[in-house]
């Protein structure tokens, strides 16, 4: 059989067309080299326009009080002190400029009454640090970008005469394998959605922002794009992941209409006065304030209620406790039987503002409810639940550059698709500015892995036969499985087993049956012809999503511990020690996944001399702290 | 519960509407019928989604006759027996089923002159108030779901203006740009009436009518436009001030306010970029050769040998207007036509 | 090579649906009552305005809208404050000078203008229902083209507006005293809507600070341009109330000129 493929030379692939791809692709292009743009969906489409709260950046304009050190710290806190260290400390330092940034490239932020970029309270952050826009911070972001590639395309348009010669965008494409000259990247070989026709981008240096793996999961936030594409091409293409185990459950998701469960309603209904109730009518959140968080929260609704108008004086609400905290009180309070009849409790604001602030505030959520749900939140509570919404863990790689660690040069990786950021848990918008700081170093950096490059690596013509065989066998596959039935039954799994509160004979379980999926979705067949065959494109999918998955429930078999985005019942302690640890997933040449303890990078000393003692005594271990000390008495 | 549902199934080459019976559940959307379809009987039925929740404007289909994001249309706003039918958007070449080459779009977004930063100010010494960034704000709450490109009917029953109008998607655009507190560009109206084809919009107001994300298109972006359009071409007592005062010569020394009849890539912006449309070779050939002669183009007033407007057209002899529905109309409207595209007869 | 979803493939064909519209609401209502009411208006405007007669009330000083500012030798004792300098010829309205700029104004006005296209243009009857024309350019071109005049139509409308009001006051007097019965709340109401349709005008928006780039430089010219944002929200409203109101105050004054029935009064 014969089979035409388009072949295109690139100095730079940058798969995935949300914020850090397009960062990354600008980046890219400023530095000279000649660009490819791989979107899955439309260009503008991606995920990235869910976020709703905003960019988490230290510019001071609300409270001249916040700067980086704040920041940096506010995230380590939020991630349990499992970040790396440097990442945290380059994204809050960075954020500020490429926020501005942004600004030059027409984007237009909510204003300070001076003119300055406005920014709210969120969970989790000291200060009002979010810049944002009304409730659609992530449309402006991506529409922003987006606009400042076509400005690009225009100037080379007025160089050259045409609009694709150092940037192109490869809408609704998917990639399906990365090809390597040895260690080396060389290409990337994918297909056309529309045509189901097949292309391979050579091209020495490929950067990954293909966002995360939600769409393992039954209620979820994330689109059918969120499949793990880039977590497993990393994964076959040598490098590693880093805390897999780690996932976000937002707190607040819609839990009715069934046919919008688990989209998100944002994190700014809480931080603008919204407040959560169980089906008896109590604010339950007062009974969930951990230990370490006890003297930053209010302990009476009063006090709680004083802090919206007068944040100096008092301490915050306990709703704005980090999402996790929050997902899992929500949970504890359905379990307990005081939720209501979808399994979500009351997200209560139309008792708390006028009816003219919530539209005002809120639009897009007004909006959202109205629209989708018929519900009018400036009259009644909504009912939210947790939602699959974000992971933490990704592609292992180097804080400074993007580039993935393992055994693979050429490979980037930025966004959500990377790991390490975020520790154990992101903090509501960190992840905004984590795009823009490491899409545009990932971009920066791959550029200049092509220049330092003494010869372009070649792709084999062997690896392209294998990769289109391997795309075109579930067409072939007479009588495959139902892609759609092996997507439930993995969501099953995945969302049954390995949810929001884990226990060691579950996961043993979810592995067992991961890997008999894994057995079926080797026999999945698809349909139909190979144009627009969206079966098709979901059993070329569902491998990526499988091996993600397992990575996962591999790795949180083994942290027995709590933290952040993984809780363990029967580990329900956070455990000094194991914060130590990072678990590093790796696929060997059989396909198979490996899990590995690494030591978590040390945090530079003048970094951790900005915590007190008595925060760090919560999460460091003796010896630790002891280090710690003769710190400090050193530099008294 | 069964419902019936009547869905456009085929490809460029042609297609027909066929029937099916979907189950139905309490606060289902038509975007869940589709994916219950999916999974079940029709595994390989195209159809583009992202978000879910009418962010991401990628379910753009229309719903028994109606521009729609199917993602927000409620199984709830029909009759418990009534038969729902779905179809592919009008206005676009059709990929397959429910999918469209929106391509179209994507080239005027390339021709639209992008921001132009203001000149000698830092990033983050940008200062704007709120009042003066509200009325751009709305324009890019757009979501790039293009209903309102699909039931424009410039457009949609006329595919010749393809060539010469943008579309409303695109004047928001160009007037989001003209109201941007800090964009140091001048020429945004004179690039939409001369480029974008502004005069071809008739107001007939369906662009804000679908638009889910109830932007006042209409009334707040493209009349504003054409006002200024107005203020800079039409406007009898700026033409005598520039007539009095001479400064149609310094303007147009300085490149703003082309008398060009739709001539294209000889108006230069402030940044001195080139806002020529594009001349590649797009992708259904729509925007190729924009400003080739043949096709209708935004007209101009005549203008005197010496390149200005005559008072005389102005003040022309018809104190009761023109007629507007053209001088050689006949009422009653004899035999009304209705014309609609058929495919392969382009 | 694009940056589109598509790689070329010239001549793509749209999707072959056989029937014009599938909406199947009834769309054609709201296009069949814009035309019957536009029409009926017309009818009737165009009768009263060729009648040339039953256009004033001298005892109370009430002058139809029609009617004003009437300008003709044939002007009734009283009816003309401001001279007579146009001949008696039937095919010359009493208020020549006016009533092209007020047609002028409604027909460019761009609520008018997307209601006769969609009713009487077909231009298209309603959204997502074919055009009932095989070709179309728009206003780009003679004689549409000439619809941006509404700028100036709208600074005549607005002189003619006070004309209107300098009639609703002047009818405050009965004989030499003053005077006040349910005529004058007539044309009061009439001319507080004429008012209120003018300033609701898009043009009217623009001007005030519609064009301005910078709100915040110029505060006062901001809040009426908030003012008129709100009243141009309702313009379409404003349109039709205002037809409605100046048939009505026409006939009122017609019936009570042609002594149908008497002026209902107050004082004196």
């Amino acid at each position: 059989m014969t089979t035409r493929i388009e072949r295109h030379h690139y100095d730079v692939v940058v798969i995935g067309a949300g914020g850090a791809g397009l960062r990354a692709a600008i980046e890219a292009r400023l530095a000279g080299k000649k660009t490819a743009i791989i979107s899955k969906s439309l260009f503008g489409k991606a995920h990235t326009v869910m976020a709703e709260g905003g960019a988490a950046a230290a510019m001071g304009n609300v409270n001249s009080r916040d700067n980086w050190m704040v920041h940096f710290g506010d995230t380590m806190r939020g991630g349990k002190f499992l970040n790396n260290f440097r990442m945290a400390e380059l994204h809050a330092k960075e954020a500020p400029e490429r926020i501005w940034e942004l600004e030059t490239y027409g984007a237009l932020f909510d204003r300070t009454k001076d003119g300055k970029i406005s920014q709210r309270n969120f969970g989790g952050h000291e200060y009002p640090r979010l810049a944002h826009v009304g409730d659609r911070t992530g449309l402006e972001l991506i529409r922003t970008l987006q606009q400042k590639i076509v400005s690009l395309q225009q100037e080379d348009f007025a160089e050259t005469g045409s609009y694709d010669s150092r940037i192109r965008v490869f809408a609704e494409t998917t990639i399906t394998e990365l090809l390597l000259e040895g260690d080396r990247i060389a290409g990337a070989f994918g297909y056309y959605r529309e045509t189901g026709e097949f292309i391979l981008l050579e091209a020495p240096a490929v950067v990954l922002a293909t966002g995360g793996v939600g769409r393992s999961y039954k209620v979820t936030s994330n689109s059918w794009e969120y499949t793990g594409d880039g977590h497993a091409l990393a994964l076959r293409a040598g490098a590693t992941l880093i805390n897999m185990e780690f996932l976000q459950f937002h707190p607040t998701g819609m839990v009715w209409p069934p046919s919008v469960k688990g989209i998100l309603v944002t994190e700014s209904v809480r931080g603008d006065g919204g407040v959560l109730r169980n089906s008896d009518g109590k604010r339950f959140m007062f009974d969930y304030v951990p230990d370490v968080f006890r003297h930053q929260y209010a302990d009476t609704e009063e006090e709680a209620d004083r802090w919206y108008t007068d944040p100096d004086n008092n301490r915050r609400p306990p709703e704005l406790l980090p999402r996790d905290e929050v997902a899992r009180a929500i949970n504890s309070e359905v379990k307990a039987g005081r939720g209501t009849k979808s399994g979500g409790v009351f997200l209560d604001v139309s008792t708390r503002m006028p009816a003219e602030t919530i539209t005002r505030r809120l639009p897009s959520m007004y909006h959202q409810f109205k629209e989708l749900a018929d519900v009018d939140i400036t009259k009644e509570p909504m009912e939210v639940g947790p939602t699959c919404h974000y992971v933490m863990g990704g592609v292992e790689v180097d804080p400074d550059s993007g580039a993935a660690f393992g055994h693979v040069e050429g490979l980037f990786a930025a966004g959500e698709v990377s790991g390490g950021m975020h520790g154990s848990n992101r903090l509501g918008g960190n992840s905004l500015s984590d795009l823009l700081v490491f899409g545009k170093r990932a971009g920066e950096h791959a550029a200049a892995y092509t220049d330092a490059l003494p010869k372009r690596p070649k792709v084999a013509t062997a690896d392209v036969e294998a990769a289109v065989d391997t795309a075109l066998a579930p067409l072939s596959r007479e009588n495959g499985e139902n892609p759609y039935t092996l997507q439930q039954d993995l969501q099953a799994v995945m969302g049954d087993l390995v949810g929001i509160i884990r226990r060691e004979a579950e996961l043993t379980d979810a592995l067992k049956r991961l890997q008999e999926l894994k057995v079926r979705v080797a026999n999945v067949g698809a349909a139909g012809g190979r144009q627009y065959n969206p079966g098709w494109h979901l059993a070329l999918d569902l491998r990526n999503m499988l091996v993600v998955s397992e990575c996962t429930a591999k790795a949180a078999l083994e942290r027995e511990e709590s933290r952040g985005g993984h809780t363990r019942e029967d580990f329900p302690k956070m455990s000094p020690e194991w914060r130590k640890v990072n678990l590093v997933c790796s696929l060997d040449e059989a396909g198979d996944v490996h899990l590995e303890r690494k030591p978590l990078p040390k945090m530079r000393d003048e970094l951790l001399g900005l915590f007190k003692r008595s925060e760090l005594s919560k999460y460091l271990t003796d010896e630790e702290l002891a280090e710690f000390d003769a710190i400090t008495t050193e530099a008294n | 519960m069964k419902r019936h549902f009547r869905i456009w199934r085929g490809d460029s080459s042609g297609g027909e509407i066929r029937d099916f019976q979907v189950e139905v559940n309490e606060g289902e959307v038509v975007l869940d019928a589709i994916h219950r379809l999916q999974a079940t009987e029709a595994p390989d039925l195209a159809c583009r989604w992202n978000c879910k929740a009418g962010k991401c404007g990628s379910c753009s289909m229309e719903i028994n006759g109606k521009p729609r994001l199917s993602c927000m249309t409620r199984m709830s706003t029909f009759e418990e027996n009534e038969t729902v039918t779905i179809t592919p958007l009008r206005t676009f070449p059709v990929i397959r089923d429910l999918v469209t080459d929106v391509s179209f779009n994507y080239e005027k977004a390339r021709e639209t002159p992008a921001f132009a930063p203001p000149k000698g100010v830092a990033p983050g010494d940008y200062r704007m108030k709120q009042v003066d960034v509200e009325r751009s704000q709305e324009f890019r709450k757009c979501i790039e779901c293009f209903l309102c490109q699909n039931t424009c009917h410039v457009v949609r029953d006329h595919e010749e203006n393809k060539k010469a109008f943008s579309g409303p998607r695109f004047f928001i655009r160009a007037a989001e740009l003209d109201m941007h507190p800090l964009d140091d560009r001048t020429d945004r109206k004179e690039y939409a009436q001369a480029s974008q084809g502004l005069g071809y919009c008739n107001i007939t107001k369906c662009c804000t009518e679908v638009c889910p994300e109830h932007i006042k298109i209409t009334d707040n972006a493209i009349i504003p436009m054409k006002e200024r359009v107005v203020d800079r071409r039409y406007d009898p007592l700026v033409w005598l001030g520039r007539k009095i005062f001479r400064r149609d010569q310094l303007d147009d020394s300085n490149g703003h306010g082309s008398h060009g009849h739709g001539s294209h890539g000889n108006s230069t912006g402030g940044s001195g970029q080139s806002m020529a449309p594009s001349t590649s070779e797009g992708v259904t050939g729509v925007a190729a050769g924009l400003g080739k002669s043949g096709a209708p183009l935004p007209t101009a007033p005549a203008l005197n040998p010496d390149g200005r407007l005559d008072v005389a057209e102005l003040l022309a002899e018809r104190p009761g207007g023109p007629s507007p529905f053209g001088d050689d109309q006949q009422f009653p409207l004899p035999n009304v036509t209705y014309n609609h595209p058929e495919p392969g007869k382009d | 090579m694009t940056t589109t979803a598509t790689r070329p493939d010239a001549g793509r064909a749209r999707a072959a649906i056989a029937a014009r519209t599938l909406r199947t609401d009834r769309w054609w209502i709201p296009p069949l009552v814009t035309f019957v009411g536009l029409s009926a208006w017309v009818i009737y405007a165009t009768v009263r305005v060729f009648m040339h007669k039953w256009y004033y009330v001298d005892q109370y000083h009430y002058l139809t809208p029609f009617y004003s500012p009437c300008l003709t030798d044939r002007c009734v004792e009283g009816s003309a404050e401001f001279g007579t300098p146009l001949p008696s010829f039937w095919l010359i309205p009493e208020a020549a000078l006016t009533l092209p700029f007020l047609l002028l104004f409604r027909l460019t006005c761009y609520y008018y203008r997307k209601a006769y296209y969609r009713a009487f243009w077909l231009s298209p009857p309603a959204c997502a229902v074919p055009d009932g024309h095989k070709k179309y350019t728009g206003e780009t071109r003679f004689p549409l083209i000439f619809q941006n005049v509404h700028r100036y139509a709208f600074y005549a409308a607005a002189i003619i507006s006070v004309i209107n009001t300098w009639d609703a006051v002047v009818a405050f007097q009965s004989g030499e005293k003053f005077g006040f019965g349910l005529g004058n709340i007539v044309l009061v109401i009439n001319v507080v809507m004429l008012w209120a349709y003018t300033v609701s005008c898009h043009s009217c928006r623009h001007i005030v600070a519609g064009r301005l780039k910078h709100f915040s430089k110029h505060p006062v010219r901001y809040r009426f341009w908030v003012f008129v944002s709100k009243l141009n929200a309702k313009h379409m409203q404003l349109a039709w109330i205002t037809l409605g109101t100046l048939a009505l105050t026409d006939f009122y004054v017609m019936a009570v000129s042609a002594g149908w029935f008497s002026d209902l009064r107050f004082i004196n």
